[in-house]
């Protein structure tokens, strides 16, 4: 099956500046992909230019297997939700979701019709006739949704889509996207620094740092199976310990990342289960959160470790503060990183 | 003392906005909106036929004048004329300009085009005026450069265009025009491109995004979100032309303007109620051009 999208060694710098550094991925048709990465990390870049926004310094870019890096985004089968929504604010928003049809010259009839279609799809079937500003953060991200699909793009791209709205309506949003996108079918593509979101999400996602691609894979993979100290501290949060410290603990000198709710907190004087890996500690903090609560604990002068424990009714409090604590986990639970 | 002062104003504010609009509110009531309506009343005061003298009694006799003498409506109808041609005229060439200094140039060149607009506004208008009717003049260098450019017959048949045309550029309309198109080109620029900064770049790209070509985002997207600019700029361009009276004096054919026509009848002529009237006709006509520009939609956009 071909690629719905490709990109071959895609570079491009802004100035000095390098915003994308030789990067290759692979997207296949119907996938709901995820550029994660903090901001200036490469992943808008990369988006932009397989809107075609922009153009790569080097590199080429397919969609469905189809060279596309020196064709203008209008000739490009592929719609863009962007992040400020971008409707135009002269027109009404069933002109604004028709805009697509329009500029291909189609009728006036099946334009309004299928605008009204679009706007139903999104659940906004009343809201044709108002303006964009008269509408919330979250309805101007519909709209901005029905315009984009009106065309029938193989491809979505979605540029932080959710940023914008509080959290309650995030997580709405969260799931009808992904509803949307298993009914319709097609290949969506979305931009996010939050995590969170990238993990719920996507199939699979990419880890973007400084140009580059960090680590490619399914949320799963990603979680579990973190290959660099920067994505198990991004995705999630976690425990990287390196060097002597690793030694200490390990018997090894290569980094490893242990997840702060992999790891058990037990009496100091308590002896730890076989074949696991046990240190002692100060408990310096102890943030509750409800369901669970997090605390940190001191292991030796350089090095602290995140412990999360799920918070039951039943279960035992941690002791007081400043008090000597066992930490122990299984030897499985580590996950080896790269150096560097 | 001070303090007490801004507890006294904290919570009433009504009365603290009074006390600051109030000097502004009074001279721009008197000033300006009273002495317009002073002019307007007096376009409807008599004028005793024998002593020449203005009374204050109520008609509409110059108005009759002004709508029933050809020679008048002719100055009208030329005035208006030369006004949508120079609006137009300013619009066709700012809006590259202003797009471009909008939209893609550096900040360096930014601040380059704008002293470079506004740079001929600084210098003294009537040097300008009386500069192009040299330049313009059938020996000036505007001639000589289209002779040496070897396109001379151009020049001599366009100067043969009835009613445009004349003797030289000086003194045909056409000159007029261009020293017209001169004079308030930066007044279009400006507020064109400040219309124009304010389209953030994602409407743009969304327009082609979904497919449009350049020339339909310009359509589409582009003119409609400029027209705020474009009305505030015809305006600026349109009223300007109607009412100036020393760029048809100096330059151009003789006809008669409504500007000079306020100024002559005013001044040497003695008849108050006509200038008066002659001078209500722009602000006519500039009531109903924003009220046409509004129901086009120019403000929706604000």
């Amino acid at each position: 099956m071909t690629a719905a999208i490709e990109l071959k060694d895609a570079s491009r710098a802004f100035g000095t500046v390098v915003a994308l550094d030789r990067v290759s991925l692979t997207i296949a048709p119907g996938e709901f992909f995820a550029l994660l990465g903090p901001s200036g990390s490469g992943k808008t870049t990369c988006l932009r230019l397989i809107a075609g926004f922009d153009h790569p310094d080097s590199g080429t870019i397919l969609l469905d297997g189809e060279d596309v890096t020196d064709v203008p985004p209008y000739d490009r089968n592929v719609n863009t939700v962007f992040q400020d929504y971008a409707l135009f604010p002269h027109m009404s928003v069933a002109e604004n979701v028709a805009y697509g049809l329009r500029v291909r010259r189609v009728g006036a009839a099946e334009r309004a019709g299928r605008a009204r279609e679009m706007l139903e799809l999104v659940r906004l079937g009343d809201f044709g006739d108002r303006r964009p500003g008269q509408l919330s953060g979250g309805q101007k991200q519909r709209v901005a949704l029905a315009r984009a699909l009106i065309n029938r793009p193989n491809v979505l791209l979605l540029d932080e889509p959710l940023g914008a709205l509080d959290l309650k309506l995030r997580e709405e949003m969260q799931a009808e996207l992904k509803g949307l996108q298993q009914r319709l079918g097609i290949t969506f593509v979305f931009v996010t620094h939050d995590q969170g979101e990238a993990l719920s999400m996507a199939d699979r996602v990419a880890v973007f740092s400084q140009g580059r691609i960090e680590q490619l894979d399914t949320p799963r993979g990603l979680y579990t199976r973190p290959r660099t100290a920067f994505v198990a501290s991004f995705v999630g949060s976690a425990n990287v310990v390196e060097g002597p410290e690793a030694e200490r603990l390990t018997g090894r000198r290569e980094p490893f990342a242990i997840r702060p709710e992999l790891i058990e907190v037990i009496a100091v004087d308590q002896q730890a289960p076989s074949g696991a890996i046990s240190c002692t500690g100060t408990l310096e903090d102890v943030l509750y959160h409800g369901s669970s609560s997090r605390c940190h604990v001191r292991i030796d002068e350089h090095t602290t470790l995140a412990v999360a424990r799920a918070e039951s009714v039943a279960g035992t409090p941690l002791p007081p503060q400043g008090s000597r604590v066992r930490l122990a986990w299984r030897a499985e639970s580590m996950v080896p990183l790269q150096a560097g | 003392m001070l303090r007490s002062l801004s507890t006294f104003f904290h919570g009433r504010n009504a009365f603290y906005i009074a006390l600051l609009l109030a000097p502004p509110l009074l001279w721009l009531g008197t000033v300006y909106l009273g002495s317009l309506f002073t002019l307007l009343a007096q376009s409807f005061y008599a004028i005793d036929e024998f002593t020449a003298k203005v009374v204050p009694e109520l008609t509409l006799k110059t108005y009759r004048q002004l709508f029933t003498q050809p020679a008048n409506v002719d100055i009208v109808v030329r005035t208006v004329l030369m006004a949508i041609a120079v609006t137009i005229a300013s619009a066709v060439i700012a809006f590259p300009i202003a797009n471009y200094m909008a939209r893609y140039a550096g900040p360096k060149m930014k601040a380059f085009f704008y002293v470079g607009v506004m740079l001929p506004m600084w210098t003294s208008y009537l040097v300008k005026v009386y500069a192009w009717r040299l330049i313009l003049a059938k020996q000036g260098i505007a001639s000589w450069a289209i002779a040496s450019l070897g396109l001379e017959r151009g020049l001599d048949s366009l100067l043969a265009t009835p009613v445009v045309g004349g003797p030289s550029l000086a003194s045909s309309y056409i000159g007029m025009f261009i020293v017209f198109v001169y004079m308030w080109l930066p007044f279009m620029i400006l507020p064109l491109s400040a219309a124009l900064e304010r389209v953030p770049a994602s409407l743009l790209q969304a327009s082609a995004d979904l497919g449009a070509r350049p020339g339909q985002t310009f359509r589409n997207v582009v003119v409609p979100l400029a027209l705020p600019g474009l009305a505030a700029g015809s305006i600026f361009t349109f009223s300007l032309t109607l009412g100036d009276y020393i760029i048809p004096s100096v330059v151009g054919a003789p006809g008669y303007f409504v500007g000079m026509m306020v100024y002559q009848q005013q001044g040497t002529a003695g008849n108050m109620p006509l200038a008066a009237a002659f001078s209500v006709v722009p602000i006519v006509l500039i009531a109903l051009y924003l009220s046409l520009a509004k129901r086009l939609g120019a403000f929706d956009a604000l």
